[in-house]
C-alpha cells in the first residue's frame, strides 16, 4: 500500500515535515524522489493526523518542497544472502565492491526483535584473540558484548584488526565470520582496514559495512543495524559464529544527538536525548547465543571517548549495558607499551563463565585474580614513591614494584602480528608472579603454585640473584 | 466535538503516533485504564486526559501503527493476577510468562501476544480451612494449597470482601478458575484474584523493623545489616558489582520468598540467574532456590513502558505473599533504568523537565515505591514483611545525580559501591568509610541477644580500626608506613587484617559465599582478639614483626574457607593465647 505525497512543508536539518497526509504508520519506510531525479530514503519518526515527520538517512541536500514522497506501508527491511560473505556495502546496504545486488534469501526487519530472555543460552565459550591482556584477565567470551573504550589518537584500531584477525575457539572448527562496520571513520582509516583484511585473508570470512565521514550522519544510525540483521541472520540461519567490529559508536551517538536536537526534543545531559540509553541497548542486547541453536553473535565495538572522560554519557551508558570494558590507556601508549590496554579498570563480566578446567587451564581464574591484586599494589605503589621516594619502601614493597613494571612490559606487551596462545599468556603470568615473595600470594592455592611456578623459581637468573 | 452532548464512547481511534507513546481522540478511558491500541490490540496504559486527546503508554513496539487505527476501552488498570503459580515463574514487565511466549513465538519476541500470568488449567490440591457459616474477614485465608514442597500458598479473600460463608468446596483438586467459597453478600472467592499494580495492598499496621535480615555476607550483617521490612540502596558506577551483590542477596537472604525484577538490564544477566537458581540449594528450606523466586525480566531492549511497569509489577507480587504472613525480598536491578524510563515516557509527553531531564515526579514515584516496603501486621491478622533493595546506577558513578539523591532520602540503609575496590578485586566492594545502616541501633538488641553479647562491643571496636586506618592512610602517603610509631603500624596491619580477612568475601567459594552470622561474629572477634592481644604486647616492648610473624595470624586468614570452621576459630583462638605468652615470657 504504497502512498505518495508531494506536501513537505519544511526541511530542518535532517528531517522533513509534511501536512495533509493520512494515516501513515509510525517507524514507515519512505523513499523520496527529488525533482533532480536522484532517489532518498527515510524512516517515520512521528506521524499524526496533521503532520508527519520522517528522517532522511542520505542527507536533506536538495530536498525541496516538490519532491516526490512514497510512503512504503512497511518498516525498513534489508535484503540478506549467504553470498553477502565477502563483499563490501555502504552504510544503507548497497553494494561499494563494484559487484552485483545482493539476490535476497529474506528480507528482515533492521531494527530486529529482543530475543526472549528465557530463550537465551548462556555464553560460555572462551574467545582467544591472542592478546594477552585480553585472553588472560579480561576473556571474551561468544555472544558476549565487549566494547574497547579507547581515545583519539590511540591505537584501537590496530587492536580492533588484531582481535578480528586472531580469534579462534579453542579445539573448534566451527564457521565463524567477521562483520566490521564503520561508522563515521576516515576513508583513510577505511583504507586500512580492508587493505588489511584483503591482505590477511580475513575478509573472505568477512562482511564490511562502511559509513565515511563524509556520509550523511544520519546514515549511522541505520547502518550497525543492518549489520547485525546481517549478523544475526548468519548465526541464527546458518549456525554461524559472528564477530561483529562497530566502529566508532561516539559517532553514532552524535548522530543521535544531532537528530534529538532536529526533533526540538528536551535533551538529556551533554545534550544527548534521555532514551539514548534505551536506543544503544536496542543495538548492544542484540548480541548473545539463542537456545537450541548453533550460531552466536559477539559484539566488540569501539568508542572513542571525548577527552579521555569514562563518565562522559557515551562510554558511561554503553558501560552499564555492555559485559564490561577494555580500556585504552593514554599513559600506557606514552610508555611505548602495545597493546595499551589498562587491565585495572577493564573488566570482562562472563570471564569465571568461560575459563578455567576445561575451558582455557584450571589455574586461570586464579591467576589472573593474583595479577591483578598484584598489578594494583605495584601501581599504588608508585603513587607513593612519588612522594617519599623508593628507599623508604620495604623489601617486599619493592618487589612489588618492579613486579607493575614486568607485567606491563612482559605480560601486556606484545607485537602487533604476535598470536600468543592462552597456555603462554599464563606461563607468563607465573613467571612474573614467581619474582614476588611467596606468602604474598594470596589468591593462588599451593597446590597451584607447585604445579605451574615453582618451575621457574629455579630458574638461572633467579638462581644469580640469590 | 460538538458541545454538551454526552457520549461515552469505549471506542476510539489513533490521532498521533510517537515512539511509545500514542494520543488517541473520541474515546472515554480513565486515568490509569488500560487499553487496546490497534489491530493487534497492543496493551496501553492511559497517562494523561488533555480534553479531547487521551495519552496512551504502549508496552509493545509500536511501529507501522497509524493514525485512524482502533484504540479500546478495557475497563481495568494494568493489574497481576495473584494466585498459585507465581513462585519459579519468569516475566516480562507485564506479567506475561516468558516461557509461555516462547511457545507462542518462538526465541524473539513479538507483539501482541497474550498470555495469563498463571495458569488456569492447572490444578492445585485445596485444603479449606474454614467451613460453611464461618465469618471471613477481609485478606483471610479460608485455605490453601501446597505452592511447592515448601511453601504453603493461603488462598486469602481479597481485601475488599468479606462476609458469611454459604458454601466451601471441601479438600479437592481445583483449577484456579473455579470459585472456591461464596460468601452470604454474593462475593465469590476464586484461588486467584487480580490486583491492580499502583495500589498498594492494603494492611492494619504498620510496625517498627527490629528483627535483622540475614544475608550471609559479613560486611552487611555485621557493618551495614538491612532489617526485614526495610529499605536498602546499592549504587554504584557500572563494573562495581551491583549485579553480582544483588544476585548474592537473592540467594542467601533468609526469606520466604524473593522477587528478582531485572530492570532495563542485560538479557546474559537474566539468565545466568535462570540457569543457576534452579540448580542452588535455598538456605531457608534446603529446596532448589528457583522454588522461592519469582523473576521479573525486562531487559534492556524491551519496550520501555513495559520497564517502568516491571516495578509495580514486582513489588505487587511480594505484597500478596506479605499478606500470607511471609518474609519477601525484593531486589529491583536497577531503579535507575525504571526513573529513565519514566524520563523517556515525560519527555514524549513533552512535560516541563526537572534536574537532569527527570520529570518532576521522580521524586515522589520513588519514594512511594520504596513506601510499600515494610513490615506489617496484614488484614489477615499475620505478620509479614516486604524488604525492598534497589540498585541504583548512577551516570559517571556521580552520587550526587538525581536517583540517587532521591533514592538516599528515602532509604535506611546506604550500601556504596566503589569502582576502586572492584578494580582491586575487593568484592563485595562496598565501600567501609561511606556506608551506613541507619536500622543498627533497633537491631542492636537482637543481635545482642541471638548472637553474642559482645557484638556490639566488637563491631564498633572493628569500625574504630577501619577510621583510624583511613586517617592514617593520609599519613603514610606523605611520609611512609615506617615513620609511624609501633602502635599505629600494628593498627595497619589489623586494618588490613580486616579488610582482607573479614571485609571481602568470595562469592564463588562454596564456604566463604555464606556466613552465618555466629561465624561472622567468631571470625570478626578472632581479629579484634589478635588486636588487643597485640597492643598490649606492644606496649611491653615486644617488636612488631614477631608478633605478625605468629602461627595464628597465618591460619585466621585461611579459616574462612574451611568446612569446619567451628572447630578450628577455636583451636586459632586458643592457639593465639599461647602464642602471646610465649612472646610475653608468661609461659
Amino acid at each position: 500500500m504504497v502512498k505518495e505525497y508531494k506536501t513537505i512543508t519544511s526541511v530542518t536539518g535532517p528531517l522533513i515535515f509534511l501536512e495533509n497526509t493520512e494515516n501513515i504508520g509510525y517507524g514507515e519506510y519512505v523513499n523520496i524522489n527529488l525533482s533532480d531525479g536522484s532517489l532518498k530514503r527515510g524512516q517515520v519518526l512521528d506521524t499524526s493526523g496533521k503532520r508527519v515527520v520522517v528522517q532522511v538517512f542520505e542527507g536533506t541536500r536538495n530536498i525541496d518542497k516538490n519532491a516526490y514522497v512514497k510512503f512504503s506501508g512497511d518498516v525498513l527491511k534489508i535484503p540478506v544472502s549467504y553470498d553477502m560473505l565477502g563483499r563490501v556495502f555502504s552504510g544503507s546496504g548497497d553494494p561499494l565492491d563494484g559487484g552485483p545486488k545482493v539476490i535476497p534469501e529474506a528480507r528482515l526487519d533492521i531494527n530486529g526483535l529482543p530475543i526472549n530472555p528465557y530463550k537465551r543460552a548462556p555464553p560460555h565459550e572462551f574467545i582467544q584473540t591472542g592478546v594477552s591482556a585480553i585472553d588472560g584477565m579480561n576473556s571474551l567470551i561468544r555472544g558476549q558484548k565487549l566494547p574497547i573504550f579507547s581515545g583519539s589518537g590511540l591505537p584501537h584500531n590496530q587492536l580492533a584488526l588484531q582481535i578480528a584477525r586472531q580469534a579462534t575457539v579453542l579445539d573448534c572448527t566451527e564457521s565463524f565470520a567477521v562483520i566490521f562496520v564503520a561508522m563515521g571513520i576516515t576513508e583513510e582509516e577505511a583504507k586500512y582496514f580492508i587493505s588489511d583484511f584483503e591482505k590477511t585473508g580475513a575478509l573472505e570470512r568477512g562482511i564490511v559495512f562502511l559509513n565515511l565521514a563524509s556520509d550523511p550522519s544520519i546514515e549511522r544510525l541505520i547502518v550497525p543495524r543492518i549489520a547485525l540483521t546481517t549478523a544475526e541472520f548468519f548465526a541464527f540461519n546458518y549456525d554461524m559464529h559472528m564477530l561483529v567490529i562497530m566502529t566508532d559508536m561516539t559517532n553514532y551517538c552524535e548522530a543521535l544527538r544531532e537528530i534529538g536536537s532536529a526533533r526540538e526534543e528536551v535533551p538529556g545531559r551533554r545534550g544527548y536525548p534521555g532514551y539514548m540509553y534505551t536506543d544503544l541497548a536496542s543495538i548492544y542486547e542484540r548480541a548473545g547465543r539463542i537456545e537450541g541453536k548453533n550460531g552466536s553473535v559477539t559484539q566488540v565495538p569501539i568508542l572513542t571517548m571525548p577527552g579521555d572522560d569514562i563518565t562522559h554519557p557515551i562510554p558511561d551508558l554503553s558501560g552499564y549495558i555492555t559485559e564490561g570494558q577494555i580500556i585504552v590507556s593514554r599513559d600506557l601508549q606514552r610508555k611505548g607499551i602495545y597493546p595499551p590496554i589498562d587491565v585495572l579498570p577493564s573488566l570482562s563480566r562472563l570471564m569465571s563463565k568461560g575459563i578455567g578446567k576445561d575451558r582455557t587451564r584450571e589455574d586461570h581464574k586464579s591467576v589472573s585474580d593474583q595479577l591483578y591484586a598484584a598489578y594494583a599494589e605495584g601501581k599504588d605503589l608508585r603513587g607513593i614513591v612519588s612522594i617519599v621516594g623508593k628507599e623508604s619502601l620495604s623489601k617486599s614493597d619493592k618487589l612489588f614494584l618492579d613486579f607493575a613494571d614486568d607485567f606491563e612490559k612482559r605480560f601486556v606487551t606484545q607485537n602487533s602480528t604476535e598470536n600468543r596462545g592462552i597456555a603462554d599468556t599464563l606461563d607468563i603470568g607465573w613467571e612474573i608472579l614467581s619474582k614476588l615473595p611467596e606468602d604474598k600470594l594470596l589468591r593462588v592455592s599451593d597446590e597451584l603454585i607447585g604445579k605451574y611456578m615453582r618451575r621457574f623459581n629455579n630458574a638461572p637468573d633467579k638462581a644469580d640473584q640469590i | 466535538m460538538t458541545c454538551g452532548v454526552i457520549n461515552l464512547q469505549n471506542k476510539g481511534t489513533i490521532y498521533r503516533v510517537s515512539g511509545p507513546v500514542v494520543t488517541a481522540t473520541n474515546i472515554d478511558a480513565k486515568m490509569n485504564e488500560l487499553v487496546r491500541v490497534g489491530k493487534e490490540g497492543l496493551f496501553g496504559e492511559v497517562i494523561e486526559i488533555d480534553y479531547d486527546k487521551t495519552i496512551i503508554q504502549v508496552y509493545e513496539d509500536t511501529s507501522l501503527l497509524k493514525p485512524g487505527d482502533e484504540v479500546t476501552t478495557t475497563g481495568m488498570p494494568l493489574s497481576v493476577d495473584l494466585g498459585p503459580g507465581l513462585l519459579g515463574s519468569i516475566y516480562d514487565g507485564v506479567q506475561r510468562p516468558l516461557p509461555k511466549l516462547s511457545q507462542l513465538m518462538g526465541e524473539f519476541i513479538k507483539r501482541g501476544a497474550e498470555s495469563p500470568g498463571i495458569d488456569r488449567e492447572k490444578k492445585w490440591e485445596f485444603f479449606p480451612l474454614k467451613k460453611k457459616g464461618d465469618k471471613v474477614n477481609f485478606g483471610e485465608a479460608i485455605g490453601y494449597v501446597n505452592e511447592n514442597e515448601h511453601t504453603k500458598h493461603f488462598i486469602m479473600s481479597p481485601p475488599n470482601i468479606s462476609g458469611e460463608i454459604v458454601e466451601i468446596l471441601e479438600k479437592g483438586s481445583y483449577s484456579v478458575e473455579e470459585v472456591l467459597c461464596k460468601l452470604d453478600n454474593g462475593a465469590l472467592i476464586k484461588m486467584y484474584q487480580r490486583w491492580p499494580v499502583k495500589v498498594p495492598r492494603p494492611f492494619k499496621d504498620k510496625m517498627i523493623p527490629n528483627v535483622p535480615l540475614v544475608t550471609g555476607k559479613r560486611i552487611i550483617d555485621v557493618l551495614f545489616p538491612l532489617a526485614k521490612g526495610g529499605t536498602a540502596a546499592i549504587p554504584g558506577p557500572f563494573g562495581s558489582g551491583k549485579t553480582v551483590t544483588q544476585q548474592q542477596l537473592a540467594k542467601w537472604s533468609d526469606t520466604k520468598v524473593v522477587v528478582y525484577i531485572g530492570c532495563g538490564e542485560r538479557g546474559n544477566e537474566m539468565i545466568d540467574v535462570l540457569t543457576e537458581f534452579p540448580k542452588l540449594v535455598d538456605p531457608v528450606t534446603g529446596g532448589p532456590l528457583m522454588d522461592r523466586t519469582v523473576l521479573i525480566a525486562n531487559t534492556s531492549n524491551m519496550p520501555v513502558a513495559a520497564r517502568e511497569a516491571s516495578i509495580y509489577t514486582g513489588i505487587t507480587i511480594a505484597e500478596y505473599y506479605r499478606d500470607m504472613g511471609y518474609d519477601v525480598s525484593l531486589m529491583a536491578d536497577s531503579t535507575s533504568r525504571w526513573a529513565e524510563a519514566m524520563r523517556e515516557i515525560s519527555s514524549r509527553l513533552e512535560e516541563m523537565p526537572g534536574e537532569e531531564g527527570y520529570p518532576a515526579y521522580l521524586s515522589s514515584r520513588l519514594s512511594s515505591f520504596y513506601e510499600r516496603a515494610g513490615i506489617v501486621l496484614t488484614l489477615g491478622g499475620k505478620i509479614g514483611s516486604v524488604t525492598v533493595i534497589g540498585a541504583v546506577s548512577p551516570p559517571g558513578g556521580d552520587f550526587s545525580e538525581p536517583v540517587v539523591q532521591n533514592t538516599l532520602r528515602i532509604t535506611k540503609t546506604f550500601w556504596a559501591l566503589d569502582s576502586n575496590l572492584s578494580q582491586k578485586r575487593h568484592f563485595p566492594s562496598i565501600n567501609w568509610l561511606e556506608s551506613y545502616s541507619l536500622y543498627y541501633d533497633s537491631l542492636k538488641e537482637w543481635f545482642e541477644s541471638k548472637v553474642s553479647i559482645d557484638w556490639d562491643r566488637t563491631r564498633s571496636e572493628a569500625m574504630e580500626i577501619l577510621q583510624k586506618e583511613a586517617e592514617l592512610q593520609e599519613i603514610v602517603q606523605l611520609v611512609g608506613a615506617d615513620a609511624l610509631p609501633p602502635d599505629q603500624q600494628f593498627l595497619l596491619e589489623v586494618a588490613r587484617m580486616l579488610r582482607e580477612i573479614f571485609l571481602q568475601q568470595d562469592s564463588y567459594h562454596e564456604v566463604d559465599e555464606f556466613h552465618s552470622l555466629k561465624r561472622q561474629f567468631s571470625l570478626l572477634n578472632a581479629i579484634i582478639r589478635f588486636s588487643r592481644l597485640g597492643n598490649n604486647a606492644i606496649e611491653n616492648g615486644i617488636e612488631i614483626d614477631k608478633i605478625l610473624k605468629l602461627e595464628s595470624r597465618a591460619e585466621i586468614s585461611k579459616v574462612r574457607y574451611r568446612k569446619d570452621f567451628e572447630n578450628k576459630i577455636g583451636s586459632i583462638n586458643e592457639t593465639m593465647s599461647k602464642e602471646f605468652k610465649v612472646l610475653l615470657g608468661e609461659e
